[in-house]
């Protein structure tokens, strides 16, 4: 274990949004709330004091009831939002897609989609040619690669979506519940998918409300309550934990 | 000095979806419609013409071949203008996408004034036509038309970046905005000359509009065939870095907050 590099570094963070000042977003607002006296400070702190530590490798399940800041740390993981407080550090490239084929857009079709995601994803145009069939031939669509994307079924979409995020071997890739629109077929592609991108030394990061996925694919696991970190370790723990809680 | 490098190797890395933002950008703007990338010159001409009939008994009497002169204003007005008010909302309406995966933010800011750039060469097909049809004289001068397009370039996207951070936090600037390119217009020489403006007045656009440096420049080689002023250029490369630094450095002071507002 102590051998491994360590590739997710999550040190003390803490994560804090203005709930009062994301309302306003116009000159108006503001000033008639500078003027009232009303641009007070109204904290949310959306995760506290999280620390953990992931090697190369490991499968990690982020577990917790909605609004726990699975999401939220995920992106501070992926660069997106940046720590209040404490720091984090990754090493490594980072397959940053939140929410799979975020980078699309409708009204183009799949095929520019193709290349458009990709190059959201850091990759270059040729690098995407040289794998574009491979890609549509894990999506599965192959007869709908000129049809714009807005008519596409969210189970589509997304098959799309995992299929270029897993394309190439990302050392850290992130999957935020997306596979819950995937059929069964699909699903269990995806799993197989990810168990050869694992087995290969790919470090996975994956928020799933479906415990018995997590207990499968992950072997450690945090369990996040309300922005804290309840509790962090071996996977079937954590979980049993977490399915105690819940019965209650 | 590591960190202006990281940012250089982040902007190369993603060069292509730049280049991809812009095709896209371009392609859906005239997707089904059935004379495409024509009304990248037909617009322009329209206008034109109209502007021509209505202006030129107005000044006639000291412009000559006034529809090249009205079109050399026009058109990189219009350039500043439609790509500054494309780049306002460049940020907000990829919101979708920058909350979800991690990217160089500005890249959207950058394609929206590229795309802008690719409409002005198209239309530099209508100022074309324009000269050809009323036999304006072609000199070796036109060669120098990318010194002025570069300074116009850099100043628009320092604008552009300044009014794109400002809208993710007050969606107003595009009303603002719109007011003040109104008042632009009309504090530039487009559709009158200079001369026929009051001496104070003409002096503080010749000393503080930059759209005037770049619409002469523009106009000693196209429409008068001589050289450039070098004062002028001088004067436009100044206030585009001026713009382009203003714009990096309010970006670069916002960017990390854009998350919590769009």
């Amino acid at each position: 274990m102590e051998n491994k590099k360590i590739v997710v570094d999550v040190d003390h963070v803490k994560i804090r949004f203005n709930l009062s000042s994301q309302k306003i977003d116009n000159l108006k607002e503001y000033f008639a709330k500078l003027v009232k006296g009303e641009l007070m400070f109204q904290e949310f702190i959306a995760l506290q004091d999280v620390t953990f530590r992931v090697h190369k490798g490991e499968a990690w399940g982020l577990i917790g009831a909605n609004g726990a800041g699975k999401s939220t740390l995920l992106k501070v993981i992926s660069g997106i939002l940046k720590p209040y407080s404490g720091r984090i550090a990754v090493h490594g490239s980072i397959s940053p897609l939140i929410e799979l084929g975020a980078g699309f857009d409708p009204e183009c079709t799949a095929r520019e989609n193709i290349f458009l995601n990709g190059c959201v994803l850091g990759y270059s145009i040729k690098f995407m040619k040289e794998h574009f069939d491979e890609i549509v031939e894990f999506a599965e669509i192959e007869q709908f690669l000129d049809s714009p994307l807005k008519n596409f079924s969210s189970g589509m979409r997304a098959r799309l979506g995992f299929a270029i995020a897993t394309m190439v071997k990302p050392d850290i890739l992130i999957v935020d519940e997306i596979l819950a629109v995937g059929d069964y077929k699909f699903h269990q592609k995806c799993e197989k998918r990810m168990q050869e991108l694992l087995a290969n030394g790919t470090t996975l990061l994956y928020v799933s409300h479906n415990i018995n996925e997590v207990r499968r694919l992950c072997d450690h696991a945090v369990w996040l309550d309300k922005g804290a970190m309840r509790m962090v370790g071996d996977v079937q723990e954590v979980c049993d934990a977490y399915m105690e809680e819940m019965k209650k | 000095m590591i960190k202006i490098k990281a940012y250089i190797h982040e902007f190369w890395r993603y060069r292509d979806l730049r280049r991809l933002l812009v095709e896209k950008n371009v392609k859906l703007k005239y997707r089904r419609s059935f004379l495409g990338y024509l009304w990248s010159i037909l617009n322009p001409l329209l206008i034109m013409l109209v502007m021509t009939v209505v202006f030129s008994k107005m000044f006639s009497r000291n412009i000559d071949n006034y529809p090249v002169y009205l079109f050399c204003g026009q058109l990189l007005f219009n350039f500043m203008r439609n790509s500054t008010d494309r780049a306002i909302s460049s940020i907000s309406i990829s919101g979708a996408m920058l909350k979800k995966c991690y990217l160089p933010k500005y890249i959207f800011t950058l394609a929206t004034i590229d795309g802008s750039l690719i409409d002005l060469i198209f239309s530099m097909g209508a100022l074309l036509v324009v000269m050809i049809a009323t036999g304006a004289r072609f000199t070796l001068w036109l060669l120098l038309i990318p010194v002025t397009l570069a300074q116009l370039y850099v100043f628009c996207l320092g604008l552009g970046l300044f009014l794109a951070q400002a809208n993710v936090f007050f969606r107003d600037m595009h009303f603002i905005y719109n007011a003040v390119t109104t008042a632009w217009l009309y504090l530039t020489p487009i559709f009158y000359p200079i001369e026929s403006l009051s001496e104070k007045i003409s002096w503080l656009i010749r000393h503080f509009n930059p759209m005037y440096f770049y619409i002469e420049q523009f106009r000693s080689m196209v429409y008068k065939g001589t050289a450039p002023s070098l004062v002028l250029i001088a004067a436009g490369t100044g206030a585009a870095v001026l713009m382009l630094l203003v714009g990096i450095l309010s970006f670069y002071k916002t960017k990390d907050r854009f998350i919590l507002y769009i």
